[in-house]
């Protein structure tokens, strides 16, 4: 330090005045959600579009069903999603990407076993040219030889560096063991199914399954609502189909079961993947069901993170949540730590799912977590981009606005034994299943003496 | 872009103060900017700044350890604090009824952090923690802000890495701790930024009624991180045993963007021209015609753009096939460079990269949180907040020939190769 004298770690502590009281929160100011004007197009495709000005942008979410139950879907739904945007009848990659760029636009595309989406945003004066671009990929990609070829070898490459992340690897066990092999387990194909594509596969998939019917488009930004809906319905009028898009079905419900220890070698983490039942956003106990996850690890200020964090240094991150699935939803419990002290935060993990049923939320432990949820909400929906996503996932769960509206009034009702209830059903320690990746040399003998785990 | 109503004062204690105020979002955000970062952390001690951003969470004379994350968080809002190369931010976004909270919370820890050696020990776990899960258990960890500049640069502020060796962090001491709190956390060497819903007169008096009584302190004297341009190339090679594919990454010096920073933002949309979108250079050429690398990328600063003072980093980086010669993706990255060099971007394509980039500022100014840290970070780091402002003007201003400059500059200076090797397979 260059410091030549300074004050001890104790003098800095404390100061003549001695602590000082938390000031009180002031009055509270609610802004009202913008109105969503909405619309079925002829094709199939419901428009939604909410004027949200703040900066001249507008944001784009495409969400299309694109479920497929054979062995190759999810390779060639991914060679799909990477050569959508490299040409069309009468635009090259090049042109494309310019197109979008000279009004400030970026468009992605993404793909995962229950959907398709094309994301992006523009200068909001620039909707037309924007939508213009999306319609003509929409309708005439032509997933060209040379492009497929390419972005097959490069998709290859990068499912090799994909499932050299532990997340991967642990997603990936999570989820065959939750949910066996149905085929929302199938989110990344392997290198050589990838390779096995062609391009015929891709073009067929494209005009079977990239349709309109079921599909939502959902625009928010400095817009005139009917205006951006009606410049939506002139520019997709050639997007059309005889059936509508797939959706996946629902998976089997989570069986509780020991946890399966996976083994990564040379592994210095460990990934704990737990997960049991949840509720849908449309249950009357999905409230009770949030508060009481956010008082177990949905937040910082929980017990489990306070628990194995800030308490015993096991990990830099601890982290719980629900999950929707076609028709449900999962309780996920995740956490990375140290290989040494696998067993210890188990126990630690274990300890806190059971105390939570035993020791249920106290008044003041639910009235944080319904400050925060309500308070989390609020900041989320602050932009442009965070109302864009929220507005695309809820239609596509059957839900709108209006449920966005009602929300804060339905966390402020819950009361705490409503949250004991949702505790001691959901976050019971026999509900759950799951995954331990590691490396199984250096953990297997503290983690299998705990019980409740086989493998690998 | 309007610019924001900025409003600023200084307090008698030297604490600097900005006042954003914005009256159609219902959240308010403030943030303390203290002026140190990982540059600044002593020989032996690498990864200090940023645990010591640790331990400020870690309670302080008021509040009692976790205190300060339950009070925002049961106030309705968010929280952070990141290390960067020459500050550490802290920051928190409430519904705008926490305001006077947010600010007592803030001010408690910069007057009377409570340091404690438990909660060192239990830090440096939680940071060891973070440094397995982002570097050691992945592939490219730390790829490329660790590893590309101890090739580039010399000297030991420049070069070391910010989130520090496990030996080092294990010595830390609390005695560390006391020294560097007074030494950098002094109210002459921050500065306070509140943006949101807010009434500025009711704000400033709020600053001041809870950081106004921190003793004065002198401010450290800062200094210049400068040193020789590097001349030549310079290589290394790491041994990743987590990577399935190599990687490359090239580190340029840039200009100062203090003493020039159109020549700063040439270098930045050099960056777009060179790797944003399909339609970009190296995506061209060595993505898409050569087939030479699987992804590649290239921007202006080390940590993101304006974001350090002198000295920063323009950098290229590069993941591709194990068949492909490393030579050969350097050997195109040239010829692209030297193209631009020679006859600089067209009027139209450097066009539609500051409208994608003006774009990408709309958006991060459409969020409280992130237009609140670029004003204060460029306030701290340059002392105009404006800049964040005046981007896209100054952006669009940018003409070809000062990015074909840019491009000229980095051919004709030295630079890092850092190679990332896969692990011999077994």
């Amino acid at each position: 330090m260059t410091v030549t004298s300074h004050r001890s770690a104790d003098e800095i502590g404390s100061t003549a005045l001695g602590p000082r009281p938390l000031p009180p929160l002031g009055p509270t100011r609610a802004v009202p959600l913008p109105d969503v004007e909405e619309r079925v197009l002829p094709n199939g495709l419901r428009v939604l579009a909410a004027h949200r000005p703040g900066v001249p942008m507008v944001e784009l979410r495409l969400r299309v069903p694109f479920a497929g139950e054979e062995p190759e879907h999810p390779a060639v739904a991914e060679l799909l999603s990477s050569t959508l945007l490299t040409g069309t009848a009468t635009r090259d990659r090049v042109g494309i990407d310019d197109e979008l760029a000279a009004v400030g636009a970026d468009l992605g595309v993404n793909v995962d076993p229950e959907r398709l989406q094309i994301g992006g945003s523009g200068l909001a004066d620039g909707l037309p040219d924007l939508l213009a671009v999306l319609a003509d990929v929409l309708t005439s990609a032509t997933h060209p030889d040379g492009e497929v070829a390419r972005e097959r070898d490069r998709l290859v490459e990068r499912i090799s560096v994909a499932r050299a992340q532990p997340r991967t690897i642990a997603r990936e066990a999570l989820q065959r063991k939750r949910f066996g092999d149905h085929p929302i387990t199938r989110e990344m194909p392997t290198g050589d199914d990838v390779a096995a594509v062609t391009v015929e596969q891709v073009r067929a998939l494209h005009g079977a399954a990239l349709v309109p019917g079921g599909s939502i488009l959902v625009l928010v930004g400095d817009i005139d609502p009917p205006t951006a809906i009606a410049q939506v319905e002139k520019a997709v009028t050639g997007w059309t189909a005889d059936a509508p898009a797939r959706e996946l079905s629902s998976p089997p419900p989570i069986t509780p079961s020991d946890l399966q220890l996976v083994h990564r070698a040379g592994s210095v983490q460990s990934q704990l993947r737990l997960s049991a039942p949840a509720l849908r956003r449309h249950d009357e106990r999905y409230a009770a069901l949030q508060l009481a996850n956010l008082v177990f690890g949905g937040y910082f200020s929980s017990r489990w993170m306070e628990n194995v964090r800030e308490d015993k240094g096991y990990t830099y991150g601890a982290h719980s949540g629900v999950e929707f699935v076609p028709g449900g939803a999962v309780l996920g419990v995740e956490t990375d730590v140290a290989s040494d002290v696998t067993a210890a935060a188990l126990l630690e993990t274990r300890y806190e799912l059971g105390r939570l049923t035993a020791v249920p939320p106290t008044a003041a432990e639910v009235d944080a977590a319904r400050a925060y949820a309500v308070g989390s909400l609020l900041i989320s929906l602050d932009n442009q981009g965070g109302l864009a996503s929220t507005l695309s996932a809820l239609a596509a769960d059957g839900l709108g606005i209006e449920w966005l509206r009602t929300h804060p009034g339905r966390l402020e009702s819950v009361t705490v034994e409503q949250v004991a209830e949702a505790a001691l059903e959901f976050f019971a320690p026999t509900a759950f299943t799951g995954v331990v990746v590691g490396d199984a040399d250096v953990i297997g003998a503290r983690v299998r003496a705990l019980g409740g785990i086989t493998g690998p | 872009m309007p610019v924001p109503e900025l409003h600023r004062t200084t307090l008698p204690n030297g604490l600097r103060v900005l006042v954003v105020p914005d009256p159609v979002t219902p959240v308010v955000g403030v943030a303390v900017h203290v002026d140190v970062g990982f540059r600044s952390e002593p020989e032996g001690r690498t990864g200090f700044a940023h645990l010591f951003e640790h331990l400020m969470f870690q309670g302080s004379e008021s509040l009692e350890k976790l205190a300060h994350f339950r009070h925002v968080q049961g106030s309705g809002g968010v929280f952070n604090g990141s290390t960067h190369q020459d500050y550490t931010d802290y920051f928190q976004v409430l519904p705008a009824a926490a305001l006077e909270r947010a600010l007592f919370l803030e001010a408690d820890r910069l007057r009377a952090p409570k340091l404690t050696q438990e909660n060192l020990r239990n830090q440096v776990d939680v940071v060891k923690e973070e440094i397995r899960l982002n570097v050691l258990n992945r592939p490219y960890g730390g790829f490329p802000w660790i590893l590309l500049p101890p090739v580039l640069y010399d000297t030991f502020p420049n070069a070391h890495n910010g989130y520090g060796d496990f030996s080092e962090l294990e010595q830390a001491s609390l005695d560390d701790a006391a020294a560097f709190f007074d030494t950098y956390y002094s109210p002459a060497n921050a500065q306070v930024t509140v943006a949101g819903y807010l009434d500025v007169e009711e704000t400033l008096r709020l600053v001041e009624k809870h950081f106004g009584d921190i003793p004065a302190r002198p401010a450290p004297q800062r200094p210049s991180f400068g040193e020789p341009l590097p001349s030549g190339e310079r290589r290394q090679s790491v041994i990743d045993a987590h990577a399935p594919l190599p990687a490359i990454a090239l580190g340029y010096r840039l200009p100062d963007p203090g003493a020039d920073l159109d020549g700063y933002l040439g270098h930045a949309l050099l960056g777009s021209v060179l790797g944003d979108g399909e339609a970009a250079r190296l995506q061209r050429r060595l993505v898409h015609t050569d087939g030479l690398v699987t992804d590649i990328s290239a921007s202006a600063g080390l940590m993101g753009p304006l974001d350090a003072r002198d000295p920063d980093t323009f950098t290229i980086t590069a993941v591709h096939p194990g068949a492909v010669d490393p030579d050969r993706v350097l050997a195109a990255v040239d010829e692209e460079l030297d193209k631009l060099a020679a006859e600089g971007p067209s009027t139209e394509e450097l066009a539609r990269q500051v409208a994608r980039w003006s774009a990408g500022l709309h958006q991060e100014n459409d969020r409280v949180m992130y237009r609140m840290l670029g004003l204060g970070a460029r306030e701290l780091l340059y002392g105009r907040a404006e800049i964040s402002a005046e981007l896209p003007d100054r952006l669009a201003a940018v003409t070809p020939e000062q990015v074909r400059a840019a491009a000229a500059a980095l051919r004709s200076g030295g630079r890092g190769v850092l190679l990332v090797e896969p692990k011999e397979s077994e």
